[in-house]
């Protein structure tokens, strides 16, 4: 199937190197302590931040860190036919542990011992990149709740078809079955936190970054490639990082002014 | 990149929305380094500035989505933002941080990192979203919309979640439930002694679950937040309405404990984000003693359906004591809806509207009210501002 028309357009008209519009919504539940709504084109994921708040289970209690625990659901209606079971499956767990990872990661969990954080993530439209939309939309959740963080945590999946780099797939492109990576990135620290890549045959890279790798590994990718792939994925997640900053600043100003002296 | 065609099409939304305007005219903002937009109305035209008129649009899109304003109301509560916005503006631009920004110090002076800031690579990085604030060398964060973080000697109203050996668990909206032990409070004879096993078996009568209390804050200790209630103006809080409001709403003050004779009514600002509204209590050691001469305490409460006459005399509240309770608790409601501060003169402008208007208690969430208390604050604001 061609993936990219002659012209270099995309199936839904977007350049090779062309993020899809995204947009982004703070305090999207009132009860919530922190919470946002973040949408790639037609992808629309909701998340809330509830703590850090008194540990439920006495047992998992930490005397010198805080607790951090994510749950990543789709709705029913997410996706095309209707889901029957839309949590508790392998995919969602995984993701789940995924996306608790990357956030653990960039929360200064010191600062708040014996306590717990806990972050909800659900797809209310699922059309290709769902993780990464959940992770850029907990980040902002996570800001929102007044949580210490080390940077602010992105995420964009590039991937590689008809032998041209392609930026933030849809479904239909990322359903294709070419290599695609997904990764975590933090700005300021200009590290990668998280890089998943499936369908991917090279993976010599890995000891460049700390890792985690899933998915099968059978269509064959040159290193160089890769390297423009992630790149370009990089260049993606700096994009965000930079639109999420200036909804933040906005919102953090408008908190201030309203509240007066 | 996908963002660049956003503000056009924003704009037009909102220039659409406005009154009067007979055509929507040209849009220049698309244009390279054009930072205007133009419409027409039957008046004439007008230029609008570009950063503005997006601003504009993010205001409706946060915070009131549980307000349904029509066309006039959006307008007018932008104004009033607005003006807000022009007020503190000029107090303390380009304070506000968010996360990973730099934060530019003066290191030849020396500083010493605060709250909400880190070191890397020799520059200090915010860590919170807020604001930044100097005290001499001391350079933080303050956080807005965080959990409460207590200091010692605030007053704060908890909720028990526990009752258990010799101490009682309050929640208190922090990151840990707060401790109140049996001995760090009055008892409800009034007299200092030695807290027996006996007081031990009898705390539930004093506290239960699910109480709403009003305490001090004590201090640290090992094993976590300890609270203290050794007047007789902290203790149960009954007959009345808790309501939760973000803490940085409530601001440390010297007086948290009001009593508003003209509604017969009192509020407790907890600085916890915690606010009490009920039903004015006088003398509150009088009730607690109560409580203490009555062994059969909680038998009376178990068949609350046989309550004595004396009890129902006790525990009555007149009507309109309830009315000016709902209407001192929705007036804070609209406040803490706003993200406007909460304190007790804002409070009573506000519920003063309210009757001034004679509107129903009710009718204090619609979004009408919402606009108008707005106003009300940009013109508060201002004139305060002009002395």
């Amino acid at each position: 199937m061609e993936y990219v028309s002659p012209e270099g357009l995309r199936l839904d008209g977007r350049r090779p190197m062309e993020m899809r519009q995204i947009r982004a919504e703070i305090g999207a539940v009132a009860k919530a302590d922190g919470s946002a709504v973040f949408e790639m084109g037609n992808t629309k994921v909701i998340a809330a931040v509830y703590g850090p708040r008194e540990v439920q289970h006495r047992s998992q209690q930490m005397s010198d860190q805080a607790l951090v625990r994510c749950e990543y659901s789709m709705a029913n209606f997410s996706t095309g036919d209707r889901m029957r079971k839309p949590k508790g499956d392998r995919r969602s767990t995984e993701i789940s542990l995924v996306i608790r990872q990357t956030m653990e990661a960039c929360i200064l969990t010191h600062l708040m011992p014996r306590s717990q954080i806990d972050i909800f993530v659900q797809v209310l439209q699922a059309d290709g990149g769902t993780r990464s939309a959940c992770i850029n939309a907990a980040t902002l959740a996570l800001a929102d709740a007044g949580i210490p963080l080390r940077d602010l945590v992105t995420s964009c999946s590039a991937g590689y078809l008809n032998s041209t780099p392609l930026l933030d797939l849809n479904y239909v492109e990322d359903s294709a079955g070419g290599p695609d990576v997904t990764v975590g990135f933090l700005p300021k620290l200009d590290k990668v936190t998280l890089l998943q890549v499936q369908n991917l045959l090279n993976c010599v890279i890995l000891g460049r970054f700390s890792a985690l790798v899933v998915g099968k590994m059978d269509s064959k990718l040159p290193i160089d490639t890769f390297e423009n792939v992630m790149q370009l994925a990089i260049e993606g997640c700096k994009a965000i990082a930079n639109y999420i900053r200036e909804i933040l600043l906005e919102n953090t100003k408008q908190l201030e002014y309203r509240r007066g002296l | 990149m996908g963002q660049k065609r956003r503000p056009r099409k924003k704009i037009m939304e909102i220039f659409s929305q406005m009154p009067n305007v007979e055509a929507v005219g040209r849009y220049l903002a698309g244009k390279e380094g054009f930072r205007f937009g133009v419409f027409e109305s039957r008046q004439g035209f007008l230029l609008y500035p570009y950063s503005l008129a997006e601003r504009f649009h993010r205001h409706i899109e946060m915070r009131e989505i549980q307000l349904s304003l029509n066309k006039t109301q959006k307008i007018r509560l932008h104004r009033a933002l607005e003006k807000l916005e022009f007020l503190s503006s000029k107090v303390n631009s380009d304070a506000s941080v968010t996360i990973a920004d730099s934060i530019p110090v003066n290191y030849e002076d020396g500083v010493l990192k605060g709250h909400g800031t880190l070191e890397f690579n020799g520059e200090m990085v915010a860590t919170v979203c807020g604001v930044v604030e100097r005290v001499n060398k001391l350079v933080y964060v303050r956080a807005l919309r965080a959990k409460y973080k207590p200091e010692v000697g605030d007053i704060v109203v908890g909720r028990v979640c526990e009752v258990t050996q010799k101490r009682w668990r309050l929640d208190i909206n922090y990151s840990q439930d707060a401790v109140l032990m049996l001995s760090s409070m009055n008892l409800p004879d009034g007299i200092q002694r030695r807290r027996t096993a006996l007081d031990e078996l009898n705390m539930r009568s004093i506290f239960k679950e699910d109480d709403v209390i009003c305490a001090e804050v004590r201090g640290f200790q090992h094993d976590g937040l300890h609270l203290q209630a050794r007047s007789q103006k902290y203790g149960k809080l009954e007959r009345g309405q808790m309501l939760t409001v973000p803490p940085y709403l409530v601001k440390r003050r010297k007086q948290h404990f009001h009593h508003l004779e003209q509604y017969g009514v009192d509020l407790i600002f907890g600085c916890n984000g915690f606010i009490w509204v009920g039903e004015h209590v006088e003398a509150r050691d009088d009730m607690v003693e109560d409580q203490g001469n009555k062994p059969d305490w909680q038998n009376v409460k178990s068949n609350i359906n046989y309550m004595s006459l004396e009890e129902q005399e006790r525990t009555y509240t007149p009507i309109e004591t309830r009315q000016n309770i709902c209407r001192i608790a929705n007036g804070i409601r609209v406040l803490s809806i706003l993200g406007f501060n909460i304190t007790i003169e804002v409070v009573l402008e506000t519920v003063n509207l309210s009757s001034s208007l004679n509107l129903d208690i009710h009718e204090m969430l619609g979004s009408e009210f919402c606009v108008l208390v707005a106003e009300g604050e940009a013109e508060r604001r201002s004139l305060s501002k002009k002395k």
